[in-house]
């Protein structure tokens, strides 16, 4: 094959494109990328129209889901069970981890299933297939900035009427970033997994579940610290975990956080990013033949 | 010396069958997990056991196309013919960059637009014109290149009322006018259209038909086109590919490869027997047919009574179908059609299983010569589920007219059908 190669480009001509049966695993196209960024920018605007299209309450929707899983985590958790919420007013606890959260479960679900769900696009017309994952992790983001929205409305309320004293300083120069963090660790552990839920819809089933259990895995519903010996290390372990308790400690200036953490929960991004990036790569060259 | 737009060398593509058939989590982890144990691999085994690969000789491997080598010229409009699985289809998603050839290489000079389908991409909640700056972005386009295209494509699908208006409540009609408007004007420098045309009215069809000769003769675009209407493509190509069971059979001016594409049903349906020899992955499909008159099964018909089809479908889903049958002369012009679905309204709901029936036609009064059918068994106003074209030939011998024994032959300059009746009267003025 490689003799091929060579010496046909003993012969001056210049294609726009070839396709050939192989690429490689680092040829990412990133410049064919960059040409389709309006379509990037549809996608997203499709995803946020089509979601509140002939409904009454309309984007309203998006604040819905997080004001009644609040109000339900409130019931179970901080008066059934008393779990502390790290001395923060219990809503506003939980609507961090629950803004968080939804994002990234939905992101990460939404992203490993991308062939699939998007097998009538994929098999008909040609663009960086890449631009679909993005394009949620993205349209994500923006439901996440509503979301947010919510949450400073909250925290408003309770320094206002419950003199809630909230330490906002320089730290909250590192929301983006965890925030960042955390959509780029869901598009990297989504395209990761997307590649294997092609070849075996098992995944895609046992990761709607998965995701459920996790988040009590997760620092989501109570804070890291209040976890001692074997279980604080397994829950530090979880990627999402230091990012959760970055984004409160950014905030309230409260949570377990070190440089250490943040390295760990950097590296671990990266190596899902990368490592996605290339399986995904690899995967939306052939997977029409096999979903 | 114009320049080359495609050039397609040795391309083959292979569709392994096991990977898609077997392939579960559990089978492959139990696969691995008795690797690690040092056993031999249990699919191995089964492997052995099974008829496939033992029949196969290439194991399981499925060649959809073989050596496929073929170059098209700017400003060139190449059609592709062959019958259903030849590889037409996979042949333009190679093309498309949907998949990917297994072995084998295309350049292409300029930008490539494909339109396998009409609308892909089409958001029903979103507005008309919502959806031309989507569906043209996933097409390829800039919203710059949109914007400024962006009168002309509502113009051509003659949608100016409605671009405001969600697409779900467009007619089917709109639908595929605006998806194909969209498509027709990307600023491409190679056009690929498979079939989509065939979802549109007639009057829609010339006009699309019209706008890619057009792009081609005009702007220099190449264009590849697939399509089951020969007509179609000798309107718009020059010249033609045909494919048969994945190879390159010909090449060569449009005229040619359709007659010799034709050529094949002649000689295979010389008689008035049709057989599916090889096994269909259709839902409902045709396996048997012959025709009688007068009870007595024959290839010679007279002008006189009725002819009788009498057929074997399979059929392997719950299905809504209709029959539509149609009539072609000698050069395999379409002369006449008739559909029970569209002009009587009548359906079949049929369950899964084998179904014998029989289909009783009054042909029209029909000129010596050689006559073909297509057998269509459609679901009414929404697909062909199965299409044999010419699946059968029958013969017209000496057809006398009673009153002047005057014998009316199929001819290019009267045609093939006789009219019902003419009545003249001439008075002097």
């Amino acid at each position: 094959m490689s003799n091929n190669i060579n010496s046909q480009n003993n012969i001056p001509d210049n294609w726009d494109i070839v396709i050939e049966p192989t690429r490689g695993i680092f040829d990412l196209k990133l410049k064919k990328v960059w040409s389709y960024r309006d379509l990037l920018l549809l996608f997203v605007r499709r995803d946020f129209v089509a979601f509140y299209k002939q409904t009454i309450l309309g984007p309203i929707w998006f604040f819905i889901q997080p004001i009644f899983t609040m109000l339900v985590y409130m019931f179970v958790f901080a008066n059934l069970a008393g779990i502390s919420t790290d001395g923060i007013p219990a809503p506003i606890f939980y609507l961090v981890g629950i803004t968080a959260w939804t994002y990234y479960s939905e992101s990460l679900v939404k992203t490993a299933n991308v062939f699939r769900d998007n097998i009538n696009v994929f098999g008909k017309v040609f663009f960086p297939r890449i631009i679909m994952p993005i394009s949620i992790v993205i349209s994500n983001l923006v439901k996440f900035g509503i979301q947010f929205i919510l949450l400073i409305l909250v925290i408003i309320y309770y320094v206002l009427f419950k003199q809630f004293q909230l330490d906002l300083n320089f730290k909250i120069l590192l929301l983006p970033f965890f925030i960042l963090l955390m959509s780029l660790q869901a598009l990297g552990m989504g395209m990761l997994i997307s590649a294997m839920t092609t070849k075996y819809r098992d995944l895609s089933l046992l990761l709607t579940f998965a995701i459920q259990l996790l988040l009590y895995g997760t620092a989501v519903v109570f804070p890291l610290d209040s976890l001692k010996g074997k279980m604080h290390t397994i829950v530090a372990l979880n990627p999402m975990s230091y990012i959760i308790e970055g984004m409160r400690y950014s905030i309230f200036s409260k949570g377990e956080i070190s440089l250490l953490s943040v390295l760990y929960s950097i590296t671990i991004t990266i190596i899902f990013l990368i490592l996605g990036t290339i399986v995904f790569n690899k995967v939306e060259k052939n997977f029409v033949d096999t979903v | 010396m114009t320049k080359i737009a495609i050039k397609v060398e040795n391309l083959s593509k292979a569709y392994n069958l096991g990977q898609i058939g077997t392939g579960t989590l559990s089978q492959d982890i139990q696969r691995w997990w008795i690797k690690m144990r040092g056993k031999e691999d249990p699919l191995f085994k089964i492997g052995h056991i099974n008829d496939r690969t033992v029949k196969g000789k290439d194991g399981d491997l499925v060649w959809s196309l073989k050596d496929i080598n073929f170059e098209i010229e700017q400003g060139q409009a190449m059609g592709i013919i062959g019958k259903n699985g030849a590889g037409k289809s996979t042949l333009l998603k190679i093309l498309s960059q949907i998949t990917s050839p297994t072995t084998g290489k295309i350049k292409i000079n300029g930008r490539i637009a494909s339109l396998l389908e009409v609308g892909t991409g089409f958001h029903p909640e979103l507005t008309g014109r919502e959806n031309i700056f989507l569906n043209g972005a996933i097409l390829g386009m800039r919203k710059s290149e949109i914007k400024r295209k962006f009168d002309e494509i509502v113009a051509f699908a003659g949608v100016e009322k409605y671009v405001d208006t969600p697409v779900k409540r467009y007619s089917s009609g709109m639908y595929v006018r605006l998806a194909f408007a969209v498509a027709a004007h990307l600023e491409s420098d190679v056009l690929i259209v498979d079939e989509v045309l065939a979802v549109g009215d007639a009057e829609f069809q010339k006009k699309c038909i019209g706008k890619m000769n057009e792009v081609s003769k005009t702007e220099g675009k190449a264009i590849l086109f697939v399509s089951h209407n020969m007509e179609s493509i000798k309107q718009l190509c020059e010249s033609a590919i045909y494919l048969e069971n994945g190879a390159l059979k010909e090449v060569g001016s449009v005229n040619d490869v359709i007659n010799n594409y034709y050529s094949q049903f002649v000689s295979q349906n010389k008689n008035s027997t049709f057989r599916r020899d090889n096994s269909c992955t259709k839902d409902c499909y045709l396996e048997e047919a012959i025709i009688t008159q007068n009870n007595i099964h024959t290839t010679f018909i007279d002008n006189k009574s009725p002819i009788e089809l009498r057929f074997k479908i399979k059929n392997n889903i719950k299905l809504n179908i209709c029959f539509e049958i149609i009539l072609r002369d000698s050069n395999m012009n379409p002369i006449a059609f008739i559909s029970e679905g569209s002009v009587y309204g009548i359906q079949h709901l049929i369950e899964v299983g084998k179904y014998s029936g029989n289909i009783i036609l009054s042909l029209p009064f029909l000129a010596e010569g050689n006559y073909y059918m297509d057998f269509i068994i459609a679901e009414k106003n929404i697909r062909y589920v199965d299409n044999v074209e010419c699946f059968m030939s029958f013969q017209i011998n000496s057809p006398i007219i009673n009153e002047t024994s005057w014998v009316f032959k199929q001819s290019r300059a009267q045609g093939s059908i006789l009219m019902d009746s003419i009545n003249v009267s001439i008075n002097k003025i």
